[in-house]
C-alpha cells in the first residue's frame, strides 16, 4: 500500500480534532468534533473553511491555448484575464476524464483538477502540451459561505470588488495568495491557493475568526449536492458524456457546430450530435418521499412492482439545508420534473419525483 | 442495565427489555436523519437484523441482541431521528422486547465492562 499524503494543513486539521480518513491517496478531515449536519448548516450560514489541498494545481503557458482547446471541450481563447470557468477533459468516446476549473491570468492559465485524477490529468497534459508546470509548494484552501467575503476582507480588502469567477493576486504577509471568487458548495465564497510557508499561518487567520469554522469533507459532499453539482467518479466519469451529465452548458457556442472553433477536442463528434439532436439519458434530480435517503448505487424503476430499472443513483444522501433526503441519478431523457420514479431501497420500492437542480438555491455574486 | 459488543443497551422494565444504542455508538454514526423501525409482533431471533439507522454518513443496522417478540417500537424516532444523537440513553429507546428467556441477559457486559470493552 502507498503511503497517503498529507496536506500542509495535516497537524492544524488534527489539533482541531478532525477525524482523518484516506482520501483520494490523501489524508484528510472528513469532520470535525462539530459533526456534518452542523458544519453543513454553519457553512450555509456563516463561512466554512475547506483544506482542498489535495487537489492539483498546474500551470500551463498561454502558448498552449491552443492545445489545451484541443482537449477541453470549452471557449479557453475567448477567456479574459482575471477570469475563470469550469472545463472538462474529455475521451475519444466523448466521455469526461475529468472536470477542472480554469483560469486565466496575466502570463498563464491556472488549472484546478481533481485529486483522485491528478496524476492521469498532468500526465495527459504533458503528453499534449509543452512546459506544464505542476505546483506542490502552495495549499488550497476554501472559503464558502455568506460571512466568507466579509471574513477574507478583514486580511485583504480587495477580495469584496471580485465577482463569481473573477481571479485575482493578494499579498499576505510577504506571500503573493491567489484567490478566485468561486467553490464547490453553491455559496458565495473564494479558493485560495497559498504558499506552503504560510498556510497554516493564514488558515490559521481565517479559524481566528468568529464566523469561520473548519468543515470536513462529509460536508463538502452534502453541501456540492445540495448545489447540485457534479462529484467526479459518481456523477459524471468516462461512461458519460457531458450532454448526458448535464452539463453541456459548459461547452460554449464557439466550440459548437456553427461556432468559429467547432469541435477539435476528443469525442467531439459524439458530444456534438448529442447536442443538436439530445442524448437518450440524463443526469436528474430526485426527491425520495419520506425520511430515507436513497444512496449511490440504489437502482431506479419506473414502477412500484415490476416494472423496468432505469437508472441508477450516482450520489444521494440527506441535504441537511433541504431537511429531506435528495439524490441525482441517470434516468431516459423522456422523464420530466414532477415524475415519479421508485428507488428499491433495502428490497423495497419506495417513490421519488424527479426534481429540478439546484436542490439548494446557489448564491454566487455574480 | 446490560450491554453487548454491537452497543446496544438493554434494560429490564417489568417482564419487558427495552433496547436503545449506546452514547458511543450514536457519536461514532454521526447526524442521525432516518430509522426504520421493525412492526410490533414480529419475532426475532439473535442476529437478527432489525432496524435501519441512516446518519448523514451511511446507513447501519441493529440487530435483535436476543430471541423474543418485539411488542412496542418507538414511534418518536420516525418524527424526529435526531434523538438518537441527543438523548441516546432514554428518549431514544428502538423497541421492547418480550425474551423468550430472560437468562440470555446473563451474557452481556455490565457497564463497567462495557466502559473497558470502549476503551
Amino acid at each position: 500500500m502507498t503511503e497517503l499524503l498529507r496536506t500542509d494543513l495535516y497537524d492544524l486539521h488534527v489539533s482541531l480534532g478532525a477525524k482523518m480518513v484516506p482520501f483520494a491517496g490523501w489524508e484528510m478531515p472528513v469532520q470535525y468534533p462539530m459533526g456534518v449536519m452542523k458544519e453543513h448548516l454553519h457553512t450555509r450560514a456563516e463561512a466554512g473553511l475547506f483544506d482542498v489541498s489535495h487537489m492539483g494545481q498546474v500551470i500551463v503557458p498561454l502558448s498552449a491555448i491552443d492545445a489545451l482547446e484541443a482537449l477541453i471541450p470549452v471557449d479557453i481563447a475567448g477567456l479574459k484575464e482575471g477570469r475563470q470557468r469550469y472545463g472538462i477533459f474529455t475521451n475519444e468516446a466523448g466521455g469526461i476524464l475529468d472536470d477542472l476549473m480554469i483560469a486565466r491570468k496575466s502570463d498563464h492559465l491556472f488549472l484546478v483538477v481533481n485529486a483522485a485524477c491528478a496524476e492521469a490529468d498532468i500526465a495527459h497534459l504533458q503528453a499534449h502540451l509543452p512546459e506544464v508546470t505542476v505546483i506542490r509548494d502552495r495549499a488550497l484552501i476554501a472559503l464558502q459561505g455568506p460571512k466568507a467575503e466579509a471574513a477574507l476582507a478583514r486580511l485583504m480588502p480587495a477580495v469584496a470588488g471580485m465577482r463569481f469567477m473573477d481571479v485575482a493576486e493578494a499579498g499576505w504577509q510577504g506571500q503573493t495568495l491567489w484567490i478566485s471568487r468561486s467553490g464547490y458548495t453553491g455559496e458565495d465564497g473564494y479558493e485560495i491557493s497559498v504558499p506552503s510557508a504560510v498556510a497554516v499561518a493564514f488558515t490559521q487567520a481565517l479559524l481566528d475568526m468568529d464566523e469561520v469554522a473548519p468543515i470536513g469533507l462529509g460536508a463538502r459532499d452534502s453541501l456540492r449536492l445540495e448545489a447540485g453539482l457534479c462529484l467526479y467518479g459518481h456523477d459524471i466519469d468516462t461512461t458519460t458524456t457531458p450532454v448526458e451529465g448535464d452539463i453541456a452548458w459548459a461547452i460554449q457556442k464557439v466550440r459548437r457546430k456553427g461556432g468559429a472553433r467547432e469541435g477539435g477536442f476528443p469525442g467531439a463528434e459524439r458530444i456534438l450530435s448529442q447536442l443538436d439532436s439530445g442524448a437518450d439519458r440524463r443526469r436528474m434530480g430526485l426527491r425520495p418521499e419520506g425520511r430515507a435517503p436513497m444512496r449511490e448505487g440504489v437502482e431506479i424503476f419506473d414502477a412500484a412492482e415490476g416494472g423496468t430499472m432505469i437508472g441508477t443513483i450516482t450520489s444521494g444522501g440527506f441535504g441537511p439545508s433541504v431537511g429531506a433526503p435528495i439524490a441525482m441519478a441517470y434516468l431516459p431523457s423522456s422523464f420530466r420534473e414532477g415524475d415519479t420514479v421508485w428507488g428499491e431501497v433495502r428490497g423495497k420500492r419506495l417513490p421519488a419525483t424527479v426534481s429540478a437542480m439546484p436542490f439548494q438555491a446557489q448564491t454566487y455574486k455574480r | 442495565m446490560k450491554f453487548t459488543e454491537e452497543h446496544e443497551w438493554l434494560r429490564v422494565e417489568g417482564d419487558l427489555v427495552v433496547v436503545g444504542i449506546t452514547e458511543h455508538a450514536s457519536e461514532q454514526l454521526g447526524d442521525v436523519v432516518f430509522v426504520e423501525l421493525p412492526e410490533p409482533g414480529t419475532q426475532v431471533a439473535k442476529g437478527d437484523e432489525i432496524c435501519v439507522i441512516e446518519s448523514v454518513k451511511a446507513a447501519s443496522d441493529i440487530s435483535a441482541p436476543v430471541d423474543g417478540e418485539i411488542v412496542e417500537v418507538n414511534d418518536a424516532l420516525a418524527d424526529n431521528p435526531a434523538l438518537v444523537n441527543e438523548d441516546p440513553l432514554e428518549g431514544a429507546w428502538f423497541f421492547k422486547m418480550k425474551l423468550e428467556d430472560m437468562d440470555q441477559l446473563d451474557a452481556f457486559m455490565d457497564e463497567d465492562e462495557y466502559k473497558d470493552f470502549i476503551g
